[in-house]
C-alpha cells in the first residue's frame, strides 16, 4: 500500500476497500488472539499493553508510507479521498477522547442538561452541510484562514482568523494530549508526564511525514478501532445481562426503571463530599422547562455553530475529490458519529441500572459495605482515587449517595461492572487512545496548516519555495505538539481542557464570518474583520466575566459564552458592512462562483 | 455576472437549504425545548421527550443531510452543474 507517488497513490485509492477489510480482519484476529491469550493465562497488564503497542504501531507505518513532499498532499491529502473514507475520518477526527471517554458518564451523573452535547454535536453536522462544506470546497482553499484571506482579501482579515483558529484548537488539543497520556499511563504503567510525551510521539508518527494524507489514512484506521471499542462491550454486555441483542431499541423500559428507583433510593448530596469523585444526585431524564429548556437550547445551538466553525473539521472536507463528494461525506461523517453517540446514551442507562437495579446481579446499592468493598472492579478504581465507597451514615448498607464515582471512568470501567473478561478492558483503552490521538492529530495539524501556509506563506514569505514550506510547516507541528504535551503536563487541563469552550471561541469568532462570506455578497473586509475580533473578544471578556465568578445573564455560563460572542460577531459583520463600502465585482464574482457545484476551485484559477 | 441558470439554479438550492434549516430548527431547539411536554406521550417503551433527545433527532439529523443531498444533486444536475 505504497501511497508516496502519483500513479501508485491512485492504485491504493482503487483498493481502499480492501486495504482497511483486512485491516479490519486483521485488528479482529488481533482481538481473537489477545482473547485466547487471556484464557491461558496471560496478565491483564501484559494484554493492555499488547492492544496500545499493536495499535500504534499500525497507526506509525500507515504515518510513513504516507509520506509525502507534495504541497498539495501534505496540506489536503492530494484532494482525493472519496466520501466513505473521508466520513470515516472526519468522525475519528471528531470523537475525542472527550465523546468516547467522557460522554456516556456526562450522561450517567448529568442527566437532561448534558444530552445538549448529544444534541449539539451532532445537529450541528446539518449546519456543516448546508452552510459550508460544499462551498468551502469549490473555493479550493487550503485552510480556513485561507478562505477568509481570499474571500474578503487583506492579510489583517486572514491574520485574526489566524488568531481565532489557533485559540479554538488550542484549547482542544491540551484535553486531547492530557487524555493519551493517561490512557497510556494506566495501560502501560508510566508516570502521567511520560504518558503524555509518549502520547505525542504517537500523535506526531501519524501526521508529521504525511501531513493531511497521513491524518486520513490513519483516521480511517482509528476509526474502525474506536467504533469497535465502543459498541463490542455494550453489545456484549447487554447479551450477557439479558437487555436484548441490541440495546439501542430496547432500553426504554431500562430508563423508566431508573427513574423509578431514583424515586425509592432518593437522590440525595453525600453528607461528606470527597476530593475529585461524585455521587449521583441529578435525576436520568427530568426536564423541568422554563430555564432549564433555555440552557439545554443555548448549549446545543452553541455547539452546533461551534461544529460549523471549528477549523479542523470543515478542513476535512477540503480532501474529497469534487463538491458532491464532500457533501456526500458530511453525511457519511454523521452516520459514522451516529453509531457512537446513539450508543453512549444505551450505555450509560443500562450501566446505571446495573448498579442501582436490587434485582440484578451486578447491583451493588442497598448491598452490605464490606461486600461491595470485597469486590475486585471497586478495588482497582479506588486504588487509583477514581472511585470511592464511605459508609457515611454508619448502617453498614450502601446508599446511593455513599457510592462516589468520577464520572470519567463509566465507559472504561462498564466491561468490569458487567463481568465481561479483560481483553475488553485491553479494546476499550484502544478505543478511547484511537479517539484521543486522531483529534489531537486533526487539531495539531490544523494549527500548523494555518500557521506555516497562511502566516508564513501568504503573510510573511510569499516566495518561499515548495521544500521550505513543508519544512517549516513540519518544525511548527513539533513545537505546537511540544507545547500542548508541556502545558497537558502540568496538569493545567481542568482549566484548559474545557472542550465546550474550544466550540464558544470557534463560533464567537468564525461562525457568522464564515456563513456570510458564502451566503451575503455584501459582506466585506471591515465587517469580516470586526466580526471575527469583536465576536472573539466579546466571547472572551464574558468567559472571563463567568469565570471568575461574575453573575451568569440569562443563565448563560462558561460554557456557552459563543451566545454573548455570536451575538456581537454578527451584528458587527452586518453593521459594519453596511456602513462601508460594499465588496468590489471581482469579489462578488467569486461569490457567484463558489455557489456552482461545477468548474476550476477560486483558489486554484488566481494562482 | 450570474446568468439565468446561474440564478435559477441558486434560488432553488438557497430554498431547499432554507427548508433544511427550518426542519433542523424543528428537531434541533423546538423539540428539546418541550422535552419535559413531550414525554407525556410513550414510543417504543421511551417517554418521547427522552427518546427525542437520544435517537429520535440524531435520526432525523442523519436522514436530512443524505435527503439534502439527494435533492441538492438533483438541483445541480437539472441545471447542468452535476458532476
Amino acid at each position: 500500500m505504497a501511497v508516496s507517488g502519483g500513479t501508485k497513490s491512485s492504485s491504493f485509492i482503487d483498493n481502499l476497500g480492501k486495504v482497511y477489510g483486512l485491516y479490519t480482519l486483521g485488528f479482529l484476529v488481533f482481538f481473537a488472539l489477545m482473547a485466547i491469550l487471556e484464557q491461558v493465562g496471560v496478565g491483564a497488564r501484559a494484554i493492555g499493553i499488547g492492544f496500545l503497542l499493536f495499535t500504534i504501531v499500525i497507526y506509525a507505518v500507515i504515518g510513513w508510507l504516507s509520506r509525502t513532499m507534495q504541497v498539495e498532499a501534505y496540506y489536503v491529502a492530494g484532494r482525493e479521498v472519496p466520501a466513505l473514507y473521508n466520513g470515516m475520518a472526519t468522525a475519528a477526527d471528531w470523537m475525542s477522547g472527550a465523546s468516547f471517554v467522557a460522554l456516556a458518564g456526562g450522561i450517567y451523573f448529568g442527566g437532561y442538561p448534558y444530552l445538549g452535547f448529544v444534541i449539539g454535536w451532532t445537529g450541528g453536522y446539518v449546519l456543516v452541510n448546508a452552510l459550508m462544506a460544499p462551498y468551502l470546497r469549490k473555493f479550493g482553499c487550503y485552510t480556513v484562514p485561507d478562505f477568509i484571506g481570499t474571500r474578503y482579501g487583506g492579510n489583517l482579515a486572514r491574520f485574526v482568523a489566524v488568531v481565532v483558529l489557533v485559540v479554538a484548537s488550542f484549547t482542544y488539543v491540551t484535553a486531547q494530549i492530557n487524555a493519551t497520556g493517561t490512557i497510556a499511563a494506566r495501560a502501560l504503567g508510566i508516570p502521567f508526564t511520560l504518558g503524555v510525551w509518549f502520547g505525542l510521539l504517537g500523535i506526531l508518527l501519524c501526521s508529521m511525514l504525511g501531513g493531511m494524507r497521513g491524518v486520513t489514512w490513519t483516521q480511517v484506521a482509528q476509526y474502525i478501532v474506536l467504533i469497535i471499542a465502543y459498541l463490542v462491550p455494550v453489545i456484549w454486555m447487554s447479551n450477557a445481562q439479558g437487555f436484548g441483542i441490541i440495546p439501542h431499541f430496547s432500553y426504554g423500559g431500562a430508563a423508566q426503571r431508573i427513574a423509578e428507583l431514583e424515586g425509592q433510593l432518593g437522590l440525595q448530596a453525600a453528607q461528606e463530599a470527597i476530593a475529585g469523585v461524585r455521587v449521583l444526585t441529578t435525576p436520568h431524564f427530568d426536564p423541568q422547562g422554563g430555564l432549564d429548556s433555555w440552557k439545554f437550547v443555548t448549549l446545543a445551538i452553541c455547539m452546533m455553530a461551534g461544529t460549523a466553525s471549528l477549523p479542523h473539521i470543515l478542513m476535512r472536507y477540503f480532501t474529497t475529490p469534487s463538491v458532491r463528494a464532500a457533501r456526500k461525506s458530511v453525511g457519511w461523517s454523521l452516520f459514522f458519529i451516529f453509531l457512537l453517540y446513539f450508543t453512549a446514551p444505551a450505555l450509560a442507562t443500562l450501566t446505571k441500572l446495573q448498579l442501582l437495579d436490587p434485582t440484578l446481579a451486578t447491583s451493588i446499592i442497598g448491598k452490605s459495605v464490606e461486600e461491595v468493598m470485597n469486590l475486585e472492579w471497586i478495588q482497582n478504581w479506588s486504588q487509583v482515587g477514581m472511585l470511592a465507597i464511605a459508609d457515611q451514615n454508619g448502617d453498614g448498607l450502601l446508599q446511593l449517595n455513599e457510592f462516589f464515582m468520577r464520572p470519567d471512568i463509566v465507559v472504561l470501567a462498564t466491561p468490569e461492572i458487567a463481568g465481561l473478561p479483560y481483553v475488553i478492558s485491553g479494546l476499550v483503552a484502544a478505543g478511547g487512545m484511537a479517539a484521543a490521538m486522531s483529534t489531537a492529530d486533526g487539531l495539531l495539524l490544523a494549527i500548523a496548516n494555518a500557521l506555516s501556509h497562511d502566516l508564513y506563506y501568504k503573510i510573511i514569505d510569499p516566495s518561499a519555495d515548495t521544500r521550505i514550506r513543508l519544512i517549516v510547516a513540519r518544525v511548527l507541528l513539533i513545537v505546537i505538539g511540544a507545547a500542548a504535551a508541556l502545558i497537558a503536563s502540568l496538569q493545567l487541563t481542568g482549566i484548559l481542557g474545557a472542550v465546550a469552550w474550544a466550540f464558544c471561541f470557534a463560533n464567537s469568532g468564525l461562525f457568522f464570518p464564515l456563513v456570510l462570506g458564502i451566503w451575503w455578497k455584501r459582506a466585506n473586509r471591515q465587517g469580516a474583520i470586526a466580526g471575527m475580533a469583536l465576536g472573539f473578544l466579546a466571547g472572551t471578556a464574558y468567559l472571563y466575566y463567568v469565570y471568575t465568578g461574575g453573575t451568569p445573564w440569562l443563565g448563560i455560563d462558561h460554557l456557552r459564552f459563543g451566545m454573548i460572542g455570536m451575538a456581537v460577531s454578527l451584528v458587527a459583520t452586518v453593521v459594519v458592512s453596511l456602513m462601508t463600502a460594499e465588496p468590489d465585482e471581482e469579489t462578488q464574482a467569486m461569490v457567484d462562483e463558489v455557489r456552482i457545484p461545477t468548474g476550476e476551485t477560486i483558489i486554484g484559477r488566481s494562482h | 455576472m450570474a446568468s439565468e441558470g446561474q440564478r435559477r439554479h441558486w434560488e432553488k438550492t438557497r430554498s431547499l437549504t432554507y427548508i433544511v434549516l427550518v426542519i433542523w430548527a424543528i428537531f434541533g431547539i423546538l423539540i428539546p425545548w418541550f422535552a419535559k411536554e413531550l414525554d407525556a406521550f410513550s414510543f417504543l417503551g421511551f417517554e418521547l421527550g427522552y427518546y427525542m433527545l437520544v435517537q429520535g433527532s440524531l435520526i432525523v439529523f442523519v436522514a436530512l443531510i443524505w435527503i439534502q443531498n439527494f435533492r441538492q444533486d438533483a438541483i445541480d444536475d437539472e441545471y447542468g452543474s452535476g458532476e
